[in-house]
């Protein structure tokens, strides 16, 4: 599904990815792991296509095409979809206009007519239910006003309304509480099924107790320099990073 | 013979024909000497520093336009609230259009200006309400005053509610090459009265256009007035609005200004406190591209304890469009407890845009509270970002980040359809589907 090969990128000028490498296929769940600054919100970044940043070696696939010259919005037409560490307020646009926007601008892009209402509010309900939001929630300005966890709640129900095929979740349990973390794994463990993937971005391994992936990979210094399963993970929570960086020297 | 010298013998025509031997030709010729001797405002004023009215006087504009213009109901439709019912007053070329209006005597007034300038009936309101807080140092308010014929008159008596919405609307038909329009309207809202009015000038053509308008509004102890400025007009059509609102004890005047077209836009409005406890509240919404040049001119003037102003102006502009914001809250020694707050957001969203914003605050009493704040930016570039990552295309995700920018301002609007309008005329002009009802 997702095919990241040598990527190199930069952001003025300063180089940030060294010569990535990654492979993802559906119905996997991979975690990033790695210590700040190792470049891990700069590949989500990438791969949603923020333009910020400068790719200026290698490429990314994503279902055998090359997206690298995509906008974001065609990006997210084709189903790839990045839950944002620091969602952004938008007031005077509530949730559920938002959402409208969102998969209507979808659905248009992809050829198909809107979604009747009726349809649009079932589905809003029932994803609603799945992540435990209330329905006056709704009806809120997208964001404003939202504490920590409300807002990752949020990412993830619009994930639900959208069900990418690749989901990137961007330090998506941090500001959560045990209660919030619950219920976003839940959901994004609902949502999980053969023809998706998720990629998970951490630093710890608590959101992996939750969702448990397949593949953990390590990110330091803009490469992936380990990868295992999800013992990894265990090891890295237990005994840092600073081991790695001895093995590999 | 260049414009100055038109009006004045222009001037010198009308005095002919109408009355000489009372106190409106006394307002008239004293308006019309202060015009006389102050002449057209320039840059030089520190007033008009950012908007020069030069290039539209070179027009050689018509002062008297033909009489005979008429305007079928179904060219014009389109610029009335025609989803409610509403009084309207319409005029045509300056003159009263009866077939497009919709008057009424029953209760409350809405007539013509004309009635009070020559019907005794009306000498009392005449003497108590007419030039009476239109500013005597203004040249371009003398020279309405000097000229007013006609406009709106409403008068809502005490303890009434107007029915109904009332709307005043400036036709201009284009049968003249270029006019020079000054329409002059008198409200007066009375005790515990209450009003909303909606004033619009709408030009039908490409010709020049010049209106230099009055407005007068008088609200009394407790009375609730909601005044409404659409401005959305040609390419070729200068407005300069002056508007001055006195206020009693306890009333609360509330003017909503929405530009978003013409070519030169001032917006003169003033408010002055006689009574305490007092509410008033100005807001606006700005968007502008091309060359248009919009000049917001506020004041407020704090005469008494306890009285509040809430100002609240959003501005988007592009292309090469410009704009002003001058805000200035007068707070003399007696207006203690005052609270007064001004607020002014722009978005820039090209490097030929520009606004110039500039809070006067001017405080004499020593217990009060007045803040502004004023912030010029682009769009949220990470907002962008997050929206199209939603698989909203660029122009939309623009279109409703500059929709949730200006939203605070329209939540004011009472008028329901009218709120819609607006939405409508921001989402044509911002040139986005915004794909839900608002």
């Amino acid at each position: 599904m997702l095919k990241i090969k040598n990527l190199h990128a930069s952001i003025e000028d300063k180089q940030i990815l060294k010569g990535l490498n990654l492979v993802v296929k559906p119905g996997e769940v991979h975690a990033i792991m790695g210590p700040n600054g190792a470049g891990k919100s700069t590949l989500s970044s990438i791969i949603a296509g923020k333009e910020d940043y400068e790719v200026t070696e290698g490429e990314i696939l994503f279902e055998n095409e090359d997206i690298a010259e995509l906008a974001p919005e065609e990006r997210a037409h084709k189903g790839i979809f990045l839950s944002f560490q620091y969602p952004v307020e938008i007031p005077g646009v509530t949730v559920t206009n938002f959402i409208k926007t969102s998969i209507n601008e979808t659905r248009k892009a992809q050829g198909l007519e809107e979604m009747p209402a009726n349809e649009m509010l079932k589905k809003i309900r029932e994803k609603a239910e799945l992540l435990e939001i209330d329905r006056m929630f709704l009806s809120r300005s997208l964001n404003e006003g939202f504490s920590g966890g409300e807002k990752k709640r949020n990412e993830i129900f619009q994930m639900a309304m959208l069900e990418p095929k690749l989901a990137i979740l961007d330090e998506t349990d941090s500001g959560l509480d045990i209660d919030a973390l619950r219920i976003v794994a839940n959901g994004v463990n609902k949502l999980k099924n053969e023809n998706n993937a998720v990629v998970v971005i951490t630093h710890y391994q608590r959101l992996l107790d939750y969702i448990v992936p397949d593949y953990v990979h390590v990110l330091m210094d803009g490469k992936i320099v380990k990868s295992g399963t999800k013992d990894l993970a265990l090891e890295l929570e237990e005994k840092g990073y600073d081991w790695i960086k001895t093995e590999l020297n | 013979m260049n414009l100055k010298e038109k009006i004045f013998a222009s001037f010198m025509t009308l005095e002919e024909s109408r009355e000489v031997n009372s106190n409106l030709h006394q307002i008239r010729n004293h308006a019309f000497n202060h015009f006389e001797k102050n002449g057209f405002p320039t840059k030089k004023l520190e007033a008009w520093k950012y908007t020069s009215l030069q290039s539209v006087l070179k027009n050689d504009f018509t002062v008297f336009p033909k009489n005979d213009n008429t305007i079928e109901l179904k060219e014009v439709k389109a610029y009335f609230l025609h989803e409610i019912d509403t009084y309207k007053l319409v005029f045509v070329d300056g003159k009263f259009n009866s077939f497009l209006s919709q008057t009424t005597h029953e209760g409350i007034d809405v007539c013509l200006l004309s009635s009070v300038l020559t019907k005794p009936k009306y000498q009392l309101v005449l003497e108590n309400y007419f030039h009476q807080i239109a500013n005597k140092d203004e040249s371009l308010t003398s020279l309405n005053s000097a000229f007013a014929q006609e406009g709106a008159y409403i008068n809502i008596p005490k303890g009434k509610i107007a029915d109904k919405p009332i709307e005043i609307i400036y036709f201009s038909t284009g049968n003249d090459a270029s006019v020079l329009l000054q329409p002059r309207n008198l409200i007066v809202v009375g005790e515990n009265a209450h009003v909303q009015i909606i004033e619009r000038h709408q030009s039908l053509h490409g010709n020049p256009v010049m209106t230099n308008a009055v407005t007068e509004i008088f609200a009394q102890k407790r009375a609730i007035v909601d005044y409404y400025k659409i401005q959305n007009d040609s390419a070729q059509s200068t407005l300069i609005d002056n508007t001055y609102i006195a206020q009693k004890q306890e009333s609360i005047a509330s003017v909503h200004t929405f530009s978003f077209g013409g070519n030169i836009t001032r917006n003169n409005l003033n408010f002055y406190h006689q009574g305490e406890r007092i509410q008033s509240n100005l807001k606006g919404i700005t968007i502008l591209n091309n060359k248009q040049h919009v000049d917001h001119y506020t004041l407020v003037h704090h005469a008494q304890p306890n009285c509040e102003s809430h100002q609240n102006y959003k501005g988007i502009f592009a292309d090469q469009s410009t704009g002003v914001f001058n805000g200035k809250i007068y707070v003399e020694k007696e207006a203690q407890k005052t609270d007064a707050f001004q607020q002014n957001n722009n978005i820039l969203l090209s490097d030929k845009a520009s606004i110039n914003a500039k809070p006067q605050l001017e405080i004499f009493a020593d217990d009060v509270k007045c803040s502004h704040g004023c912030t010029i930016g682009q769009l949220d570039e990470s907002a962008m970002f997050y929206m199209q990552q939603r698989g909203i295309p660029k122009n939309v995700a623009k279109g409703l980040l500059m929709y949730a920018f200006s939203n605070e301002v329209l939540d004011s609007v009472k008028i329901p359809e009218l709120k819609q309008r607006i939405t409508k005329i921001i989402a044509q002009k911002l040139r986005v589907n915004l794909g839900f009802e608002l």
